[in-house]
């Protein structure tokens, strides 16, 4: 499984970055994060607002912080 | 950088309350609806009691003399903290609740087949409703030009949706009263279409970053999903708890400044380096306005305080405007998608609005 963290950079985020990697550690799969934050690959993407989420190529998640039981129950 | 654009970033959050989340989903709507029927009940009834318990802890029970210097001060800033703060939690519930009927995604759908002139307005009140978060003006950017919105359209957006946010307009409402809030909404949206229409008729789409230009995107492959009304209750607290976890401090600290100017400053001391008469104090402010950046919550009690001291209301709202939509980290993000050009057409243009607001206010008030 692939999981990209989209943003910039700013607090929320990192946030949502390590949330993600709290959510992966916890179901224990195997997944690899990947933090994007140029704004070109965002554009093709798909994302319009930060902070974004995209699972296998799928966009989960745009605009917010997730909490760990959203992201649990995407990655499952 | 990073803290400055945290402060204006309204990116929601709802990290916060996972565990609760899920225990007050299954609790039920009716629940939840009972619950905000009588938080508004409480409210309002504290409410009416803020200018007599301020009066009380002020001139009773610290047994300040009223009429002094220091009697006024510590009134003022009693009774408005809690006042500017109470209006602010019901005002960014609603805007909260508002909000989750409106996303970036669909606001582009909407824009994208928008002849320019009524995209310009259409853009512009969008930029109101539409959550979206300082950091995300560069994505969005590239996200609405390559679906077809044009860029003077986009730039509408862009600058309607800083300049005329709920806390500006709440702590105008709160501190100056409706009128001049009323006056500051319309005015922001005029600049907005304004400029953006203008920007629009130069041409200056060339001036783009040939990056953003030749790229294609795909806006069709996302799925809305409509929330249930459960969930914007949830995300109009989640509002309160975030934005005024963040801004009362700045609003505190701002009251704190107002209610010493407007204790000790003697009255009319503004009125020679900002009044009516003198012609320069309007572009003076926009110029000061543009390299300082704080957030509204930070930026009104201060403006509150130098009108009650003759200041003019044209160069005070002037300066707010440029203060608030145009500021230098921000022109730092647009960069990354802008050519320089197109970065000085975007501030003069906009400054320039600014400055006719301000001056028409202080011929017409």
């Amino acid at each position: 499984m692939e999981i990209k963290v989209c943003g910039p950079g700013c607090a929320n985020c990192t946030k949502a970055e390590n949330i993600v990697k709290d959510a992966v550690t916890d179901a224990g799969i195997d997944a690899k994060i990947l933090k994007v934050t140029d704004f070109a690959e965002m554009a093709k993407l798909g994302i319009l607002s930060t902070p974004a989420i995209v699972i296998n190529g799928k966009i989960v998640c745009v605009g917010k912080v997730p909490s760990k039981s959203e992201v649990l129950a995407w990655i499952k | 950088m990073k803290e400055i654009q945290n402060i204006n970033c309204s990116c929601s959050d709802s990290s916060d309350l996972p565990e609760k989340a899920t225990i007050k989903r299954s609790a039920g709507l009716s629940y939840k609806i009972v619950l905000t029927a009588a938080a508004f009940g409480l409210w309002f009834i504290i409410y009416r009691q803020l200018e007599p318990l301020a009066g009380f802890l002020t001139f009773t029970l610290f047994s300040i003399q009223r009429g002094s210097h220091l009697g006024e001060a510590v009134h003022f800033f009693l009774y408005d903290t809690p006042k500017v703060l109470m209006l602010l939690s019901l005002v960014i519930f609603g805007v909260g609740i508002l909000r989750t009927f409106f996303t970036p995604e669909r606001t582009r759908r909407i824009l994208a087949g928008k002849r320019e002139s009524v995209g310009n307005v259409l853009a512009a009140f969008l930029g109101i409703v539409t959550p979206f978060c300082s950091c995300s003006a560069v994505p969005l950017f590239i996200g609405f030009v390559t679906a077809g919105v044009p860029l003077g359209v986009t730039l509408s957006f862009l600058i309607a949706a800083p300049m005329v946010n709920e806390i500006a307009l709440v702590l105008l409402y709160g501190l100056l009263g409706w009128k001049i809030a009323g006056l500051y909404l319309v005015t922001g949206l005029l600049v907005a279409i304004a400029a953006g229409w203008v920007i629009g008729r130069l041409g200056m789409e060339k001036h783009i970053e040939d990056w953003v230009r030749e790229m294609r995107t795909n806006a069709d492959d996302l799925q809305d999903n409509t929330p249930t009304w459960n969930e914007r209750l949830q995300a109009g607290k989640t509002a309160v708890v975030d934005i005024v976890g963040r801004v009362w401090i700045y609003v505190i600290m701002g009251i704190a400044v107002g209610a010493g100017i407007h204790g000790y400053v003697p009255e009319g001391f503004m009125a020679s380096i900002m009044g009516k008469g003198a012609w320069w104090s309007v572009p003076a402010a926009v110029v000061i306005g543009i390299p300082m950046y704080s957030n509204a919550a930070g930026i009104v009690p201060v403006i509150h305080a130098l009108l009650g001291k003759g200041a003019a209301l044209g160069t005070v709202l002037a300066f707010m405007m440029s203060v608030i939509a145009l500021s230098l980290p921000e022109m730092v993000i647009l960069r990354k998608v802008l050519k320089p050009t197109l970065i000085v057409v975007f501030v003069t243009v906009v400054g320039s609005g600014i400055l006719l607001v301000g001056y028409l206010f202080n011929v017409i008030i």
